[in-house]
């Protein structure tokens, strides 16, 4: 909780490619995992003594395992087309923090170990043996990445940074040097069923409060059902959804739509998570043990359909993998994808007109959207191609009358990263978070500027923390971030609900509507 | 700066007040919830220059209470419903309570309290 020990980057009017700094970020290092979060994940609780030969051999395994990654290490011709498309690389001016330069921290290893040239003229090809001063930056630099892909996308080999950073940060796990942010919270959701560690109790706690209130304002009763067997839709969703701001007003905007939709659906107590840390620090092991709560709670419930909540890399995980780690889902109705976003739901019954909104209610804000990297660029949405741009921008223009995008290689497949993502999202990372934004900053600074936005909506609970959090060392205000059903949730009026119009919070005074009239 | 890999102990560091230490981790949360006392949240508040006043307290003993039962930190809606039936309905809001505790309610009370920060995407 210090102050500021780092200045705010400034917001450039013509972008342009900053000067180098050589190792201006080599301090920033995240907190590392104790025995007691390494441990539940199968991880040694502290540096091995043959760490040096332990590390190699595990390089050699993902190189096996993982074809994708032995390519990524062989194919880079040192264009330099992806030296400025990192958002770390633009914030801190660090030169290892270019994707080609993060890439060859690993890569002058893989050299050294595992080819020809580099076993016997280790010079000639900027081979490396892995040193104490190695792993040092590696640790360091590995945790300036959030995975987003955004490079590979300038790639002309299409090189993904982001699968060689999940490498690298299993082969440190596996020597005993993990980081405690991810490594914590892992443990807590094998423990008890989510990031927060949030039990059953406490949860159900929660989800009456949000009836109550939902009630309170619409004097409509919404259920914001837990553990309910038999229902069609199981829902899940990012833990932050039930605990912070403004995650939670998306919640209650699932609930409202599944609610006027008519559709039965649940939450689970022992699947109460939908992001997945395991891919963060690419472990498989860790991923599947994770999804199969999912699965176990899908039988156990019965349901018919698995739906995600708003959270980025959840999604990449649910879109790309939840079959093979966790399949067959020939259980569940095959009418429906398997597995179904929340925007598509959504987006569905609004394209069937089985939903109704006064747009109006929105006009307190004009709306921008930030495209989450992992929805952007690790997955799709929809039938069609495109449709997780599309989808998400069609259920804000539904619900709201002012929307305009930011500038176009900022968004969609170009999109930047908050700056919080890949296990990044933590304290002792500010720094690199604040700095990490500024491409993101610069280019909502723009449209607030031109069109005067006032709000910018997500659908990742990571964003949306993120952005809560950096706004202010750019001068928004942190309640500027928006979830997207928290627009449907304003917007959408529920068959029975109190008349919106009505002056008196929601209590009707027919007597006085009568004298008014008169 | 390089990382000590050889060295991450359970306890970092330990708070002295009054004589009297207690164990935190490298955030500045206490290690153990029940070695918690008023003496040492008066003295993380003073540490971060706002000592302490009574509706700080009511926050803080709100989220010990609901600790003890829940085993969790209250979600924010839970917190802002409970604090604005104390402290009246203006106040029950994250504004008020960012007023109150500038870091984060969840976050800065929390540690106050001697509860475990929140982890997770929050
Ligand atoms: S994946 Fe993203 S964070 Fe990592 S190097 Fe590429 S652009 Fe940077
Ligand atoms: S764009 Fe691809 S090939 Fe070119 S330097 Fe970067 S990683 Fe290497």
């Amino acid at each position: 909780m210090a102050d500021n020990k780092f200045d705010t980057p400034e917001i450039r009017e013509y972008p342009i490619i900053p000067k180098l700094q050589r190792d201006v970020m080599s301090h920033s290092k995240p907190f590392i995992a104790k025995e007691s979060h390494q441990e539940p994940l199968g991880f040694p609780g502290e540096l091995v003594d043959d760490w040096h030969d332990v590390a190699i051999k595990k390089m050699g395994d993902l190189q096996s395992k993982y074809r994708s990654l032995q390519v990524y290490l062989d194919s880079c011709v040192k264009c330099g087309a992806c030296t400025d498309k990192c958002h770390y690389y633009v914030g801190t001016t660090d030169p290892k923090n270019m994707p080609v330069a993060r890439q060859d921290l690993y890569r002058k290893v893989y050299r050294r170990y595992f080819t020809f040239a580099g076993k016997y003229f280790p010079k000639l090809v900027g081979a490396t043996d892995l040193t104490k001063d190695v792993l040092d930056d590696w640790y360091s630099y590995f945790h300036q990445c959030s995975q987003c892909r955004r490079c590979s996308v300038y790639c002309p080999y299409g090189i993904d940074t982001a699968e060689i950073s999940m490498a690298a940060r299993e082969v440190m796990d596996t020597i005993g040097v993990g980081q405690k942010y991810c490594n914590e919270i892992i443990s807590k959701v094998h423990k008890i069923g989510n990031n927060l560690g949030l039990p059953g109790p406490a949860l159900e706690d929660t989800l009456e409060g949000l009836e109550e209130d939902v009630e309170e304002e619409t004097g409509v009763q919404v259920k914001f059902p837990l553990d309910v067997k038999g229902a069609d839709v199981l829902l899940i969703t990012p833990s932050a959804d039930f605990f912070a701001e403004p995650h939670v007003d998306g919640l209650i905007g699932y609930a409202k739509v599944f609610h006027e939709a008519g559709i039965s659906w649940t939450i689970s107590s022992h699947a109460s998570e939908a992001a997945n840390f395991g891919m963060f620090i690419g472990s498989y092991e860790n991923m599947r043990k994770l999804a199969m709560r999912i699965r176990e709670a899908a039988i156990e419930l019965g349901v018919k359909r698995i739906v995600f909540g708003e959270c980025g890399h959840a999604w990449r995980v649910a879109y790309s993998f939840l079959n093979t780690l966790a399949g067959p889902w020939d259980f569940l109705d095959q009418n429906y994808p398997i597995p179904q976003h929340i925007c598509e739901v959504t987006h569905g019954l609004i394209e069937d007109n089985k939903l109704k909104f006064d747009k109006s209610l929105n006009d307190d804000m004009i709306l921008t959207y930030h495209d989450s990297c992992n929805v952007a660029r690790a997955s799709r949405m929809g039938d069609k191609a495109g449709g997780q741009f599309v989808i998400p921008r069609e259920v804000i223009k539904a619900v709201c009358n002012n929307f305009h995008d930011m500038s176009k290689d900022t968004i969609k497949e170009g999109t930047f990263c908050c700056g919080g993502g890949g296990g990044l999202l933590t304290d002792d990372l500010m720094e690199l978070r604040v700095k990490g934004a500024l491409p993101r900053m610069e280019a909502l600074r723009k449209v607030v500027e031109d069109h005067g936005v006032t709000h910018m909506a997500a659908i990742c609970a990571i964003c949306k923390s993120q952005f809560a959090k950096v706004f202010p060392y750019y001068d928004f205000s942190m309640d500027q971030i928006v979830s997207v059903h928290q627009l449907v949730s304003n917007a959408i009026i529920l068959t029975g609900q109190d008349d919106e119009n009505d002056e008196n919070d929601g209590e009707n005074h027919p007597q006085q509507d009568i004298d008014e009239a008169a | 700066m390089a990382v000590d890999f050889f060295n991450n102990s359970e306890v970092d560091v330990s708070l002295e007040v009054n004589g009297k230490s207690y164990e935190v981790d490298e955030e500045g949360y206490l290690a153990d919830l029940n070695a918690w006392d008023a003496d040492v949240a008066n003295a993380m508040a003073e540490a971060d220059g706002a000592p302490l006043e009574d509706n700080h307290w009511e926050v803080i003993n709100f989220l010990r209470e609901y600790y003890e039962e829940y085993q969790i930190a209250p979600a924010v809606r839970v917190l802002t419903k409970q604090i604005g039936k104390r402290l009246g309905k203006e106040k029950g809001n994250s504004k008020y309570l960012y007023e109150l505790f500038p870091y984060g309610p969840a976050k800065q009370a929390c540690k106050y309290a001697g509860l475990p920060k929140p982890t997770g995407c929050v």
